[in-house]
């Protein structure tokens, strides 16, 4: 495959072609914030945060889906940049029900971590405070949708890991919500093999483990690598991340 | 069927037209339909039957006539006489007076020489109102097919592509992309399978321009797809129609089954080895799936979400193969170009916008209705020759023109042609063809925030800018517009539709801040006027907002 050379921040750097420069940029510990990413399930460019600016593209692009191309020279992180990603996740902030000190996710929150990755301090927009429901009919698992940012990175997993698709979006807009089966319970659904990955992968509080209570749920994402090594390289890697 | 059948069959259609003494044309379009064309048309059958005139007289229900705001509309073809806003009764009268005893009635007739016909220049609009959309025959007897019989016959799909990119035809869905160029990249992408596929979810409020051409002409649509799909090497298309247009797809059904019956569509078209199918897919009352990443989704049977681009649907589209997408115009297009040649089309519009622009105008303006004129022409000529101008006691004010994605063009722009660039230059777009007229009693906050509305409403929820930001920036319109606002809200505004414009997935959020960008750059007086009043600090100094934080 041919080698491709590009210049992010200044500093050159090589990469494969076929690449994304968000996976350049992990590769030499380049910092950009992500949400719906998530190494291992296919990418969608939803969250936004990841743009960059790349010399003679008048748009924004995202760095994940975003693959680099010979002598592209690209700049991850500027007054513009940075300003925006704190004005998407304030939005994130003010969309849900975002309470920290009571949530079982509490210091093992994503959305906690990018709000202090990109230094966001005070919500701007007024909270909208939705009235939004809580499933707890699962066996073991439990879904806030209070707590959701819709990065559909349960729809993905279950869909694409588990080959279940228990987990889709339904609504428009500011109403779209995650919908277990045809939107019924999710404890009613005849699909869902408990299998928990959803769980696993999802970056804030909103599906999280019966029995835990504040700041005790921590997502294990390392399953997600053994298990696409393990089928793609037939390669047992350790699971720890 | 052979190009000689065709022929024979063209003649003979005319033949049969010239053999009747008075073509009556009623317009059967929604607009029509909506207001009694069909209580109308059922009158003037009956009067004609009661007077033994069948044989001599045609009854034909026809496509949009055009001026929409006086409807329903009857048009005396070989008189050319049109009669405005009839009703059974006047229906009656016609047929009575006017067939019978050949004595034209003194109401209800529209002054054909007036603007509103003579400004305009007719080449996707020029069979609507003139043949009836649901017989095959009459669109054969109007050269139908005769352009794709020559380029089937007489020319390589690349002559074809060539002759669309000579002509300078730009896509009508209102991006403006060369036609020609995206045929070319259709036709040389690798693929299996390549599909055509035909916009025609026309979702902006106010516009009817595609739903006016697939009710009108349905034939000369299907006739561009499978030129394109010569072209570029497709055996399939897809035509989109949105759920709410029911008589369209109605019509376009019997238009694809006529076709097919007659071997001008289907396989081994007019004899040669080119095969292609035509489908119609149906979409479920989602705005966003007019986006064509969305709409491809859509079609494939999956929820309408857009996906980031590149891979381009030139690329890699239905199911991972290549696929043209073209606007419903832009495929109307085809079939004259091909006929008249590449010059011909050249000749009309401007040096970077050839061609006509077909818009439904609507809004403040006494002639409301369907409208094509040639690109590059003024503004004004549009709004007060053709449109009449606003209604009495009001002032013009502004057009706005590519619905919620576009912007408005106030008054001291009037000169402005109307064509791709021009109207770029403005902060708008040409979009698809909604032009909705504005005049002093319109309040420019609320337009922003009609069309804030309808974004928010339309955003499919994917990413967090169009989602969220299209609320909050409908939330601070509707602070504003309620007198509630502050300066330090204005500032809000302009932030977030900047983040939302430049951010955003696809193009329903990249443009969904247009309206606000546009108004605030034109009518900016108008939001501060609603803000309340700067209260100031007791050191004199106003409160500043906060430029550091999200």
């Amino acid at each position: 495959m041919a080698v491709k050379t590009l210049t992010i921040n200044g500093d050159q750097y090589s990469a494969q072609e076929g690449e994304s420069i968000l996976a350049v940029c992990r590769q030499h510990h380049i910092p950009i914030p992500t949400l719906c990413h998530l190494e291992g399930l296919s990418t969608v460019g939803a969250c936004r945060l990841c743009v960059v600016q790349i010399e003679g593209n008048p748009r924004l692009l995202p760095a994940c889906t975003t693959k680099v191309e010979e002598g592209m020279i690209i700049q991850t992180s500027t007054p513009k940049l940075e300003k925006y990603r704190r004005m998407i996740v304030a939005l994130l902030a003010s969309e849900g029900n975002h309470v920290c000190a009571v949530c079982v996710a509490n210091n093992h929150c994503e959305l906690q971590d990018l709000a202090y990755q990109v230094g966001l301090v005070r919500v701007r927009y007024p909270y909208l405070y939705p009235d939004k429901k809580l499933d707890a009919t699962h066996r073991e698992y439990v879904m806030d949708h209070n707590r959701c940012v819709l990065c559909t990175r349960c729809v993905r997993v279950c869909d694409e890991v588990e080959g279940a698709h228990v987990w889709d979006v339904a609504g428009r807009g500011i109403n779209c919500e995650i919908v277990s089966g045809l939107g019924g319970n999710w404890g009613d659904t005849q699909t869902c093999t408990e299998c928990g990955k959803c769980v696993m992968v999802c970056p804030t509080g909103a599906l999280f483990e019966k029995g835990v209570t504040v700041s005790e749920m921590e997502k294990k994402k390392g399953f997600l690598k053994y298990i696409i090594t393990a089928r793609q390289k037939k390669e047992w890697i350790s699971q720890s991340e | 069927m052979t190009v000689d059948d065709l022929q024979e069959l063209s003649e003979k259609e005319l033949q049969r037209q010239s053999g009747k003494k008075h073509r009556i044309l009623y317009c059967s379009a929604a607009g029509c339909v909506s207001c009694g064309s069909e209580k109308v048309s059922d009158a003037l059958k009956a009067k004609i039957k009661e007077h033994a005139l069948e044989k001599e007289c045609d009854v034909v229900g026809t496509g949009c006539l055009g001026l929409c705001g006086e409807g329903p509309l009857v048009k005396v073809k070989n008189d050319r006489t049109l009669y405005q806003n009839v009703d059974v009764r006047t229906a009656e009268q016609i047929v009575e007076s006017h067939i019978l005893n050949g004595v034209p009635l003194k109401d209800h007739q529209t002054d054909l020489a007036a603007p509103f016909f003579t400004s305009q220049t007719k080449i996707v609009l020029e069979n609507c109102g003139e043949i009836d959309s649901e017989r095959i025959d009459e669109y054969i007897g109007a050269r139908g097919y005769e352009a794709l019989a020559k380029a089937v016959n007489e020319m390589q799909p690349a002559q074809v592509i060539e002759e669309i990119r000579k002509s300078g035809l730009r896509g009508r869905g209102g991006a403006g992309y060369s036609t020609g160029l995206k045929w070319g990249i259709v036709s040389k992408a690798h693929g299996e399978q390549k599909y055509v596929v035909c916009n025609a979810d026309e979702g902006d409020p106010g516009a009817f321009m595609d739903r006016s051409v697939l009710e009108g002409d349905p034939h000369r649509v299907l006739e561009g797809m499978a030129i394109a799909g010569y072209a570029v090497g497709a055996t399939q298309g897809y035509v989109y129609c949105r759920a709410e247009y029911p008589l369209a797809i109605e019509r376009l059904k019997l238009a694809i089954k006529q076709a097919e019956k007659m071997g001008l569509l289907g396989n081994r078209i007019l004899e040669s080895q080119f095969n292609f199918r035509v489908d119609i897919r149906i979409g479920a009352g989602a705005f966003v799936c007019g986006e064509e990443t969305a709409l491809l989704q859509s079609i494939e049977g999956k929820r309408g979400n857009p996906k980031p681009r590149p891979p381009y649907p030139s690329e890699k589209g239905l199911w991972g193969m290549p696929t043209l997408i073209n606007n419903v115009e832009t495929f109307a297009n085809i079939a004259p170009i091909i006929r008249n040649g590449s010059d011909w089309f050249a000749g009309i519009g401007t040096e970077k916008s050839k061609g006509t622009k077909v818009f439904a105008l609507a809004g403040n303006i006494r002639n409301t209705g369907l409208i094509e004129v040639p690109m590059g022409i003024p503004l004004r000529s549009i709004i007060f020759d053709i449109g009449g101008g606003t209604p009495e006691g009001t002032e013009f004010k502004a057009a706005q023109t590519g619905g919620p994605s576009g912007g408005c063009i106030p008054s001291d722009q009037l000169e402005l042609p109307v064509d791709y660039e021009s109207l770029a230059k403005v902060g708008s777009i040409m979009g698809s063809g909604g032009m909705i007229v504005m005049d002093s009693t319109s309040k420019m906050v609320e337009v922003a925030k009609f069309f804030m509305q309808f974004c928010m409403d339309e955003s499919c929820g994917k990413c967090i800018p169009c989602r969220v930001g299209t609320r909050h920036i409908y939330g601070l319109l509707d602070k504003i517009s309620k007198k509630k606002g502050t300066q330090d809200d204005m500032v809000l505004l302009e932030e977030l539709c900047m983040m939302v414009k430049e951010t955003s997935l696809c193009g329903l959020g990249q443009s969904a801040p247009n309206p606000v960008l546009s108004t605030l750059r034109f009518f900016r007086h108008e939001y501060e006027e609603l803000l309340q009043p700067v209260e100031t600090y007791q050191d004199g100094s106003a409160p500043v907002a906060d430029f550091t934080n999200g």
